[in-house]
């Protein structure tokens, strides 16, 4: 008679058949990672406005779907729900739209796109950046710290006994100090949603810690991203597409001083998490946002930097490219050998990634979403059974679909778990 | 003497192409002969588009500079430049779904083509999609998205298009980040495009240009 093996040996195997597969050692068996994002959302019907305002139902709602899943790798909750709804309020945060706020109850928050820095901000931007951001940026992304414009500069905290006390003449201004009950008021805001992160990040941590007794490795525990993305996002996609060739210096410029800084969070994250992966969401250095020559020069080399500084601190980077980048694998084959996932959702051609990144890198990711949402349940093993035979041979891969399952059908995957634990044994 | 308006836009150089219109305007050249050189270097963008030699931020940065020397000879206008359109098209992201890049990036290339794009915007319902096929009698829709949520609202929107009795009328396609061959199956649009480029060819097809 088999025995049941005890959730602590499980994780173990779980874990060492995904290292296995990271370091293309052929593992037992392709290992299974549902990029799940919001589907505990579907799958135990509840909305989105709920899992963003009483996120320890989401919660429970995710850990219930990975016991019925049994995956070799989770996605953490916290990574898709990073902010809930109280938070979101508090700050007046413009940048996002989110269930109830803009969009309906029953879909996903999303991003809004936006000129956050203006074309002629690089040089103050360069000169403070964290001053910058503490009284330009975050006033404009979050309306209740609009105030914020009104503190002095942060180089007036001065390195000295008392450094802030002594600046009196700057106080004295009735500009700076009148505007002090204003600025009180977005300290307030903040207090109200660092309280509400506080509960969050401790239920978080909990739910991770539980998540290891019940014999389930996440597939990372730190979090950062590429250069280009994280300032595009702010700068806005127009604006930065338009500094690649009116003010290329500057561009490329800000991207070298946020390099430390995208390290260090990577880093930080994921060592304070206990978990050496580090995610990554890869946005707009793919193949039809820029060109090889455009990538090549504003987008690869930070993120290879970036990508190096993790694995020198014994990380494992998550490379979760979220287009195709079919344009990008030779780019790929610079990473040292078994030491990254690389995630390929979108149409990237993974056949044609395998042949090129095999003896590279661990891929992750291609079973078509449209399959999980419409398919039928032949098409979905068909398709897997193409996956594991050609991108798992000889081992180097996770199993994993092409985009967020926020609208899978629950039946359809139950059916793909089933058949890449079944079909994808290594024998 | 000044250089060529339609090479020097096309190669995106900005302060060049800035400079001619100037000095031809300076000239006493008819301004909308200039528009027609702008709209002639728009299209030569839109092939480069096509051929994989230019991507977003060439599309960007071109519509930057038209806009700039539309800026320059407007006041100078005193009749409107003639286009000749193909046909209407009307497109949208459906409901649900606020982005609008994949979907800004087909108009465009519709635009240079010589189509006239009706963009109703992003989080568009079914209705007014219903509604604007009425208004112009475009004979084509195009749905775009980019999350999985919108295979399910492109669906519908087929669907209200078909329960309004339009259906005979127009052609659908699709496109965007979750849509294949088998969601253009699932929606019953008439067609799905893997890029901007196809969706210009599918709007000539079914249009009737070349």
């Amino acid at each position: 008679m088999k025995m049941e093996k005890s959730p602590e040996e499980l994780y173990k195997e779980r874990e060492k058949r995904v290292n296995d597969a990271i370091q293309l050692k052929v593992p037992d068996r392709v290992p299974f990672f549902p990029f799940t994002h919001f589907f505990a959302v579907k799958y135990t019907g509840m909305t989105f406005e709920e899992a963003f305002y009483d996120p320890d139902k989401f919660l429970a709602a995710n850990k219930k779907m990975n016991m019925d899943l049994e995956p070799d790798l989770y996605f953490p909750p916290m990574f898709v729900l990073n902010t809930p709804g109280q938070v979101l309020e508090a700050l007046d945060v413009k940048v996002f739209k989110w269930p109830g706020h803009g969009v309906s109850p029953y879909h996903t928050h999303q991003f809004v796109e936006g000129e956050y820095i203006k074309a002629d901000e690089y040089d103050a931007l360069l000169k403070d950046p964290s001053d910058f951001l503490m009284r330009t940026i975050i006033p404009r992304v979050c309306g209740a710290l609009e105030p914020f414009t009104t503190l002095p500069p942060l180089r007036s905290f001065r390195f000295s006994y008392l450094g802030i006390v002594l600046n009196y003449a700057l106080y004295g201004m009735p500009e700076v100090g009148n505007a002090f009950p204003e600025a009180a008021g977005a300290f307030e805001s903040v207090l109200k949603a660092v309280r509400e992160m506080m509960k969050w990040g401790t239920s978080g941590l909990a739910f991770d810690q539980e998540m290891r007794e019940l014999g389930f490795p996440a597939v990372a525990g730190g979090f950062t991203g590429a250069p280009f993305d994280l300032f595009s996002f702010v700068r806005g996609m127009r604006g930065s597409m338009l500094d690649m060739y009116r003010q290329p210096d500057k561009l490329l410029e800000v991207m070298e001083r946020m390099l430390p800084r995208v390290i260090w969070a990577g880093v930080t994250t994921a060592k304070m998490s206990g978990n050496p992966g580090v995610f990554m969401g890869l946005h707009r250095g793919t193949d039809t946002f820029m060109s090889t020559k455009q990538f090549e020069t504003f987008y690869w080399p930070t993120l290879k930097r970036l990508t190096l500084a993790l694995i020198d601190e014994g990380l494992i980077p998550f490379l979760g490219w979220e287009e195709k980048c079919d344009q990008r694998l030779e780019f790929l084959t610079e990473l040292p050998k078994g030491k990254v996932i690389c995630f390929f959702a979108g149409k990237t051609d993974v056949f044609k990634a395998k042949e090129i990144l095999g003896n590279t890198m661990c891929i992750a990711g291609n079973m078509p979403i449209s399959l999980l949402q419409t398919g039928t349940p032949e098409q979905v093993k068909d398709y897997a059974k193409r996956l594991i035979d050609v991108v798992g041979k000889d081992g180097g891969f996770i199993m994993s679909c092409s985009s967020v399952m926020d609208e899978a059908d629950p039946e359809l995957v139950k059916v793909w778990a089933d058949f890449t634990k079944e079909y994808g044994v290594y024998r | 003497m000044a250089g060529d308006l339609i090479t020097t836009m096309a190669d995106l150089k900005e302060k060049e192409a800035l400079e001619i219109v100037q000095d031809r305007l300076g000239a006493g050249d008819d301004p909308v002969s200039i528009l027609n050189d702008a709209r002639r270097a728009m299209e030569i963008v839109g092939e480069r588009f096509a051929n994989g030699e230019y991507f977003i931020p060439d599309l960007i940065y071109s519509s930057e500079i038209l806009r700039e020397i539309t800026e320059i000879v407007k006041p100078k206008l005193t009749k409107e430049a003639e286009v000749k359109r193909l046909g209407k098209v009307i497109i949208g992201t459906v409901a649900g779904d606020i982005h609008d890049i994949g979907k800004d990036i087909v108009t465009f290339m519709l635009d240079v083509n010589g189509f006239e794009v009706y963009d109703l915007g992003v989080d568009v319902p079914a209705k007014e999609f219903v509604k604007k096929i009425k208004e112009t009698n475009a004979g084509i829709v195009g749905l775009s998205g980019l999350l999985t949520l919108t295979i399910d609202s492109m669906k519908e929107t087929v669907e209200a298009i078909k329960a309004a009795g339009l259906r005979g009328k127009v052609k659908i396609m699709i496109g965007g980040t979750p849509i294949d061959e088998v969601v253009r199956k699932y929606t019953g649009a008439d067609a799905y495009g893997p890029d901007a480029m196809a969706g210009v060819t599918l709007a000539k097809k079914w249009i009737g240009g070349k």
